[in-house]
């Protein structure tokens, strides 16, 4: 699976839970006894192991698993929170916050944390660091433990060796064993110093100058040191002072420094830990150190795969910017409608100019609300397998167009209708797995779930090859909830009749399961869908398996429509659901059973007069010889509508009519015109039973 | 002493009524309104507001008093009560005054011909004017509407 599509979203998500953690370490530690923080921490935590570990950032998810280690002793109340326990999780938090930043630049989140770790451990373990130095030996846990292996070096001291060495001084690593049956180790380590002070400068020393004073240290310690005499030299001095086992110098060139320094890190994680005393600075140095080392390499990386940087946005502020675009498209209208009266050959153009602009403008704004159905989609894999556990089912969920592309608004709504949708085809539409085999079928049994686009709308289609539907089944039930009467039952068609499985209070399932079938039905489903402005149907063959077919418009704020005229009124029909226009003789209309018809393409569609359906008050076609008509379609089934004029073809901006007016049959929505008129737009649906 | 408020004055016929003044949106002159079909009668329709498509109603129509003829005077005054934008068509609104809450008594049953529930008071301002206060809610509350629709019908 190529992860660089779910690597921004990965980054995002990651910085927003180190802030997070961030904040709430901070909380948690001007209250430490909080465990209510300790428990967002931890969640916080484990959502981005979780995280990392699916991204393949091993680094990045073994240090959280120990952070969340430590955490969730703390929330058990088996370790009490103390200021060495902040550090080191901070100090995590650090190390994770320069991974995450790697991943930005390209880079794999490669990071040395093994001295953290260590310390996350040996915290685990219960071992706290000397009482003494508590605050600052963090992580002294992890310092090199014995005297024999080299020290590490903070930045400032690796530059200040380097420099030396490039200078031509000679820097010696000498290490200084003292005789076990020595009493005074601590005068006879000064004595050491004190004669290395003499000829030159001791830039670090392990244990640190203080330890030694104070005793804190085995039998021997090592140090760099600049000087310009010979390192045998060196040794042969050392030797002198009494007590003195051996003494070792090794002249370093820059390549030996620089691997000595960063030796210790790895050396260190596998150390043991007992040995508290420890240098503090020490374990921090290799980190930028070898980061310092990967940067190099890194750029060339960031230029072949860098993520596309993304900030998220309150879905408010697109609304807000979606409001701001409709006016201007208002006021585009308006202008054009000027620049055609006024005739002005500049105006003209700059007004076309601007209408090719504010196109671009649109298509980004709706972009920006653009969603792919994968954020719906990708839960159901689970709930799918789940249930058919739950119903002893073997079922295969086959997703097709995760990628296809809906309005934000419309992937918030949509889940529930399809979790509806779903759960009902592996309940009732899928059969067990003897039924199946009974039927000739494969044992396991397949569902479908495809989003594909169409024109102006997104169709999402549950489909499963179970049992199928058996429209006579329906039309009994129906007949029995008191839906239908017997005649009209048997009036139905098939098709028809299948879709009375949305209609209010209509359930078929015979055994109530605990899945479907609570009474909760698809009408609520249809209701739902038909409140995004879209619409759902089924088809079904008995025996071959059912397929609900979920219609969604692309968009929900602006479409393309018709303007039509009704005498002095206006109204804008949607242009998804004209199948075409025309016009007709009074002669070609037929009474049919008191209905108007017209013959339409070799069938016969009724024809609707909207002024009167409206009462418009200054129109009549009947006075006409010749009708203008607007073929309207809801699914496969047509209707036309008679109007007085065609306007043309417009982008209209939706807008509601407001929360007093009660819904109004045929009505929809209203949209502002060019001239600042309002314009009521046309539910075709309205006109279809 | 209670608190003293802003009081809209608009006109329909002779009597005054009275609307606090932090409902209401604006008070514009009358615009070409869309007449929406298929809804209660007093309803004229609804304008377009600076980008918002609001819903006007003709108020005299909803208090069930004869429709008038809109003149230069005509006002539409824009409420905003329980996040409904609404129009309200009156006959004039040229005044505001500070009323303080004690002068306002409590309604007698019928006021103009309007039921008691519609109104929140009474209030008397200077020699022999009459101030009628609004409920707002009860005026654009939906259940009534629906009966008021079956009375008229």
């Amino acid at each position: 699976m190529d992860m660089n599509q779910y690597l921004s979203m990965f980054i995002d998500e990651s910085n927003d839970h180190l802030q997070s953690l961030n904040e709430n370490m901070m909380g948690l530690e001007a209250n430490p006894v909080d465990l209510g923080i300790v428990q967002v921490i931890f969640r916080s935590a484990h959502t981005l192991k979780g995280m990392a570990a699916t991204m393949g950032f091993e680094d990045l998810a073994s240090l959280t698993h120990q952070m969340e280690n430590v955490l969730d002793l703390v929330r058990n109340n088996k370790l009490r929170m103390q200021d060495f326990i902040f550090d080191t999780l901070f100090k995590s938090l650090d190390a994770l916050e320069a991974m995450v930043q790697d991943i930005t630049a390209g880079g794999e989140g490669k990071a040395d944390v093994s001295h953290i770790v260590a310390s996350l451990q040996a915290i685990v373990r219960g071992e706290i660091p000397s009482a003494a130095g508590a605050a600052a030996e963090v992580t002294a846990a992890a310092a090199p433990a014995a005297s024999s292996s080299p020290g590490t070096l903070d930045e400032f001291q690796y530059s200040v060796l380097e420099q030396s060495i490039q200078e031509g001084h000679r820097v010696l690593y000498i290490d200084v064993a003292i005789r076990k049956d020595c009493q005074l180790k601590a005068v006879r380590a000064y004595m050491v110093f004190d004669l290395l002070e003499r000829s030159g400068e001791v830039v670090k020393s392990f244990p640190s100058v203080q330890d030694i004073e104070q005793e804190k240290f085995d039998h021997g310690f090592s140090l760099y040191y600049i000087t310009a005499k010979e390192a045998s030299e060196m040794e042969s001095m050392i030797m002198n002072v009494s007590e003195i086992e051996k003494a070792t110098a090794v002249m370093l060139d820059s390549e030996t420094l620089r691997q000595m320094s960063q030796a210790p890190a790895a050396a260190a994680a596998e150390a043991p830990v007992k040995e508290a005393p420890g240098e503090v600075q020490a374990p921090a140095a290799p980190a930028p150190q070898a980061k310092g080392d990967a940067a190099k390499p890194a750029p060339a990386r960031a230029a072949a795969n860098a993520p596309s940087r993304t900030i998220r946005v309150d879905i408010e502020r697109l609304d807000v910017l979606m409001n701001l675009f409709s006016e201007l498209l208002i006021d585009r209208v308006r202008l054009e409608q000027l620049a055609s009266e006024v005739q002005n050959g500049d105006l003209t153009e700059t007004v076309e100019h601007m209408g090719r602009v504010s196109s671009d403008l649109q298509n980004i704004v709706m972009k920006l609300r653009m969603v792919p159905v994968d954020t719906v989609f990708n839960r159901f894999p689970r709930m799918v397998r789940d249930l058919a556990k739950s119903l002893d089912k073997k079922i295969d969920l086959v997703i097709t167009g995760a990628e296809t592309e809906l309005d934000r608004t419309v992937i918030d709504e949509i889940g529930d209708p399809l979790v509806h949708l779903l759960r009902n085809a592996v309940d009732h539409g899928v059969e067990n797995g003897q039924e199946r085999v009974a039927s000739g079928k494969p044992e396991t049994g397949t569902v479908h779930l495809r989003a594909f686009h169409s024109g102006n709308h997104v169709f999402i289609e549950i489909e499963d090859d179970g049992a199928g539907i058996n429209p006579q089944k329906i039309r009994q039930s129906a007949v029995k909830k008191g839906i239908l009467s017997q005649e009209e039952a048997a009036r139905y068609s098939d098709d028809e009749a299948i879709q009375l499985l949305f209609a209010p209070g209509f359930s078929t399932a015979e055994v109530i399961s605990d899945v479907s079938g609570r009474g909760v039905g698809l009408d609520v489903v249809k209701s739902k869908i038909a409140s995004l402005g879209g619409n759902v149907v089924v088809y079904s063959t008995l025996g071959k398996g059912t397929n609900f077919s979920v219609q969604l418009p692309l968009t929900l704020s602006i479409i393309a429509a018709m303007l039509i005229r009704l005498g002095s009124e206006k109204y804008a029909i949607p242009l998804s659901s004209i199948v075409e226009t025309g016009i007709i003789k009074k002669a070609q209309i037929r009474q049919v059973h008191g209905t108007r018809m017209i013959e339409f393409r070799g069938s016969h569609i009724p024809l609707l007069s909207l002024s009167k359906f409206f009462a418009v008050a200054d129109f009549d076609e009947s006075t006409e010889d010749e009708t203008e008509i607007v073929v309207v379609r809801k699914g496969d089934r047509l209707v036309a509508l008679a109007v007085q004029d065609f306007i043309g073809q417009n982008e209209i901006v939706i807008k509601n009519l407001g929360k007093y007016l009660p819904e109004v049959q045929g009505i929809s929505g209203a949209t502002i015109l060019g001239d600042g008129q309002v314009a009521l737009i046309i539910d075709p649906n309205a006109f279809i039973k | 002493m209670a608190e003293d408020i802003k009081v809209i004055v608009f006109k329909l016929g002779t009597e005054e009524y009275g609307i606090e003044v932090d409902k209401v949106q604006t008070i514009e002159r009358m615009m070409p309104i869309t007449r929406v079909p298929k809804t209660y009668s007093f309803i004229k329709g609804v304008i377009n507001l600076r980008g918002v498509v609001i819903p006007v109603i003709d108020l005299r129509g909803r208090f069930g008093i004869a429709e008038a003829e809109h003149t230069d005077q005509t006002r539409i005054i824009i409420v905003n009560v329980n996040e409904m934008e609404v129009g309200f068509i009156v006959d004039s609104a040229n005044d505001v005054i500070d009323l303080n809450r004690d002068s306002i008594d409590t309604p007698p049953e019928v006021v103009g011909g309007i039921k008691a529930k519609y109104l929140d008071g009474v209030a008397k301002i200077g020699e022999d004017r009459l101030l009628i206060m609004l409920n707002l809610s009860e005026v654009l509350n939906k259940s009534e509407i629906v009966q008021l629709e079956s009375l008229e019908g």
